[in-house]
């Protein structure tokens, strides 16, 4: 394996197993708030041993995901330390502000997690609620830096060097917004679907009924929201990345060539010698509609780019059909939960109900990680778009690759650790009926 | 604007040191500790470390993010040079933040205790070891930027005597701090009896490893003691701490809790400033061309601004909010 590729995959790595926490570490406070809110208006103790079972999660993942985090602060100089020489301090005013948010989600999660009986029911309710805001604001400030890896802002390059630096110019650079939004919503989407699913199979196993409904309710209307919305944002992405990487937008959609009222391509097998998509769906125009909104519009293809830097359509292509397959999975099973409210069915007692969401559970995390890999590998050969190759960041040490497999070891026994430890826990939440609220005190 | 931002980085490193060092420390001492008072001594680690233990970690997260933002020619050049002891320090932060989440909150408390426990305590050795190393190996002059032989570029700087051995300094006060942070929080009369003894044994090895230090500084040919000994200030701190510690030993579980800690956090922050102090402004001694300095290697001043301002105004928030932690809880809880 060699350098190059070995760095790009274990950034990949750490990257892909850090968003897991990190997306859970963004929404799982506001489940978890949610239901202490309800606890505290209805003093219904499910709520509150619901509350305390959600915050051991918060708990986990929170360690879990500042672990991966500070890893992720120092892989960035180990492997591109190039990239960070020059990106570092332009692309900074992000992470420093990070710090400020992750500090704060460190200081009321020691609040909220040993504060039981300590506060006013309120105070200690609404530092839980700020566990949350500042996961979140951390989480935008992140995908603020990404951003400008794809849409490089903030600075004047001149003959190979970063002249003017403007730190807010750069922050605030056209990729932002849409990326954060997306980002947020599918933390939204991810996380609910995947608490949801966990608990709609307890459920199926008929355990402790009262206490999994009410997760599952909460989980999944902040998921099921999300969810609807999300392909409207991602049109937005889309529109965006066909202005401002067209490179992308072509790899995504295996678009080899230029042309005016192009098709769009479902599924297929990019052919990347011959420059050409089998076996694929085509929908005439619609490419040209959802890039510009105009069925005859022209979209750039890569033949409008140097061989050298084009992206690897079919990684690209697949990860893009994926997401958005996806995607249009999670907003069907979306309409069908709001259906079953309506009509104010009790289908959380059907098992082909129950069936459905528990095997959507890993889809939304599915999907994220396919976003990311689009975003990210369509970018290639770029580390800074357009600014920097990737092939000239990487650090210049050799044998990397022994870095890679190292890091791949501990991260699947991470993982099979924490799966692991999920189990455990709930089963334990199965296996105790009620716990009251001042017995369970003592965590 | 970047003395500002010096002083932050200065503060959070010391806080880390500190902070963090007795959090280390107290998976350290655990591997000194016989197994038949393991678990008590646990008990009373978990009580004190408990709810600011995350807080702790932040100060490295900040320090690194201040050294890539303001200072990133500091920042890559450890990273290129000195890749394998961070990356060891790494596992070991992985390995440690894991396993104190793994053991505090498995359902079950079983076997599976004995695993997390075997990581946690190794790697509190691991990751302060290879934190001290880092430290030592960029002031110790092996750091050669025109080196071409992977020996030269990746290995030298860092595998050699005096990094060695201010890794072990670093592992000794971590222990020390520890030690002296838990003494008063220990309930029962023997814990605090064996707490005690840790500190006494964590402050000869400081002793120890700090003469270990000038000893292969000696060897290695760094020039650390002359200068030391040339610079009054430097060699006056060093003084301070050192009664510090003798006071301590005789001061330490007699009665004020408060004295004892300032006592503690006063060493281990001299230590630091006398070699803060000796350094200053470099930061990366390097074996030929130009040291790295706090000032040559300086972001451009728009990013040094804002990067000062980020963290004032975080400041504004964090430190209010972490004083309200630690104050609240040293309080008795309100209903039981
Ligand atoms: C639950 C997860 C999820 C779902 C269902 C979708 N996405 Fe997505 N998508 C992401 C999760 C995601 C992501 C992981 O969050 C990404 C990666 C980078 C980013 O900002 O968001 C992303 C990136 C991303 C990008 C690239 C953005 C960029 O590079 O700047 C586009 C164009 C889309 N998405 C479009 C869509 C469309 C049209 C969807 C229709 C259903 C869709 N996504 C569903
Ligand atoms: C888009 C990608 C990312 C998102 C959405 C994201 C979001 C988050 C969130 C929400 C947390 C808090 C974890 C929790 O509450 O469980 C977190 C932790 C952390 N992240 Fe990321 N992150 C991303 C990528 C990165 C990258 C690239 C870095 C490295 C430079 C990084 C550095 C950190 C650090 C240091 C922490 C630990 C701080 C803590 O203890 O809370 N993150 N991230
Ligand atoms: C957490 C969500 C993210 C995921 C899952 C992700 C995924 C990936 C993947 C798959 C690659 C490899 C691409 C390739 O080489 O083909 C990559 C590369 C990289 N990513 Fe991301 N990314 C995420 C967010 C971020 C953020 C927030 C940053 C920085 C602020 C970042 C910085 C990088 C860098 C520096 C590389 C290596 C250079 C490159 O390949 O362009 N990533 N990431």
């Amino acid at each position: 394996m060699d350098d190059l590729f070995a760095a790009r995959s274990q950034m990949a790595l750490s990257l892909g197993f850090h968003i897991i926490f990190a997306c859970i570490g963004m929404v799982m406070p506001f489940f978890m708030a949610t239901s202490h809110y309800k606890y505290l208006k209805t003093k219904d103790t499910v709520y509150m041993d619901l509350t305390k079972a959600w915050s051991k999660g918060v708990a986990i993942f929170f360690a879990t995901g500042a672990v991966s985090g500070t890893m992720l602060s120092f892989e960035l100089g180990l492997l591109w330390p190039e990239f960070m020489l020059h990106a570092g301090p332009i692309f900074g005013m992000p992470f420093s502000l990070e710090g400020t948010a992750f500090f704060i989600e460190a200081i009321a999660l020691g609040f909220f997690l040993y504060g039981w009986g300590r506060f006013n029911p309120w105070f200690h309710w609404f530092t839980g609620v700020i566990v949350g805001l500042s996961g979140l604001a951390s989480g935008i400030l992140v995908v603020a830096a990404n951003g400008w890896m794809n849409s490089p802002s903030g600075f004047d390059y001149v003959n190979g060097e970063f002249l003017n630096i403007d730190p807010i110019a750069a922050m605030f650079n056209e990729a932002w917004f849409t990326q954060a939004l997306h980002m947020t919503l599918a933390a939204f989407v991810a996380t609910g679907f995947a608490v949801a699913g966990i608990h709609a199979y307890l459920l199926m196993k008929g355990e402790n009924k009262a206490f999994h409904q009410k997760a599952f309710t909460i989980a999944l209307i902040f998921g099921a929201v999300a969810a609807v919305l999300q392909p409207i944002s991602g049109d937005i992405s889309a529109k965006d990345i066909a202005v401002r990487q067209p490179a992308k937008l072509a790899a995504m959609e295996a678009h080899y060539h230029t042309e005016e009222a192009a098709d769009l391509i479902i599924g297929g097998i990019p052919d990347e010698e011959a420059k050409e998509v089998n076996y694929a769906i085509k929908i005439p125009g619609a490419l040209s509609f959802l890039a510009h909104g105009d069925f005859d519009a022209e979209v750039i293809g890569l033949d409008q780019f140097p061989e050298e830097h084009h992206p690897p359509v079919t990684v690209t292509h697949f990860a893009f059909q994926i997401m958005v397959g996806l995607g249009m999975i999670l907003v069907g099973l979306s309409l069908l939960y709001f259906f079953s409210l309506w009509k104010k069915k009790n289908w959380l007692a059907q098992p082909w109900f129950l069936w459905l969401f528990a095997l959507a559970t890993p889809l939304g995390f599915i999907a994220v990680e396919a976003g990311w890999t689009v975003t990210e590998v369509g970018r290639q050969p770029w580390i800074i778009y357009e600014i920097m190759l990737t092939k000239d960041a990487v650090t210049p040490m050799p044998g990397i690759s022994y870095s890679f497999y190292i890091f791949t070891a501990i991260y699947l026994s991470l993982t099979a650790i924490v799966g692991f430890l999920l189990v455990r826990q709930i089963k334990a939440v199965s296996q105790k009926p009620t716990l009251t609220p001042s017995t369970s005190s003592d965590s | 604007m970047l003395y500002v931002v010096i002083i932050f980085l200065c503060l959070s490193i010391l806080l880390y040191v500190i902070l963090g060092g007795a959090d280390f420390g107290a998976g350290i001492l655990e591997i000194v500790t016989p197994s038949s008072m393991r678990d008590k001594f646990r008990d009373t680690t978990y009580k004190t470390i408990g709810p600011i233990w995350e807080a702790n970690h932040m100060w490295l997260i900040i320090s690194i993010v201040i050294l890539f933002v303001g200072f990133p020619s500091i920042y890559t050049m450890l990273s290129v040079h000195l890749h394998i002891p961070l990356a060891l320090m790494l596992i070991g932060i992985i390995g440690r933040g894991t396993a104190f989440v793994f053991r505090h909150y498995d359902a079950y408390q079983d076997e599976m205790q004995k695993v997390y426990n075997l990581i946690f305590t190794y790697s509190s050795f691991i990751t302060p070891l290879f934190l001290g190393l880092t430290f030592g190996a960029a002031v110790g002059g092996e750091i050669d930027p025109e080196a071409n032989s992977f020996l030269g570029a990746y290995i030298q700087p860092w595998l050699n005597l005096f990094s060695i051995a201010v890794g072990l300094f670093t592992v000794a006060i971590c222990g020390f701090l520890a030690a002296v942070f838990l003494v008063g929080e220990a309930r029962k009369e023997e814990v605090q009896r064996l707490i005690i003894r840790k500190a006494k044994l964590f402050m000869v090895l400081t002793f120890v490893a700090g003469g270990l230090v000038f000893f292969a500084s000696i060897i290695d040919e760094v020039p650390l003691v002359d200068l030391i000994l040339t610079e009054w200030f430097t060699v006056g701190v060093l003084f301070l701490a050192t009664a510090a510690m003798i006071l301590l030993w005789f001061k330490l579980g007699r009665g004020d809790r408060k004295l004892d800690r300032f006592l503690g956090g006063f060493v281990v922050s001299a230590i630091l400033l006398a070699f803060g102090y000796h350094y200053y402004p470099d930061i990366i001694i390097v074996k030929s061309g130009e040291n790295l300095s706090l000032f040559n290697s300086a972001a451009p001043e728009k990013a040094i601004s804002s990067l000062a301002w980020a963290l004032m105004i975080g400041s504004l928030f964090i430190l209010p909010a972490l004083y309200y932690l630690l104050y609240s809880f040293q309080k008795p809880k309100l209903v039981e």
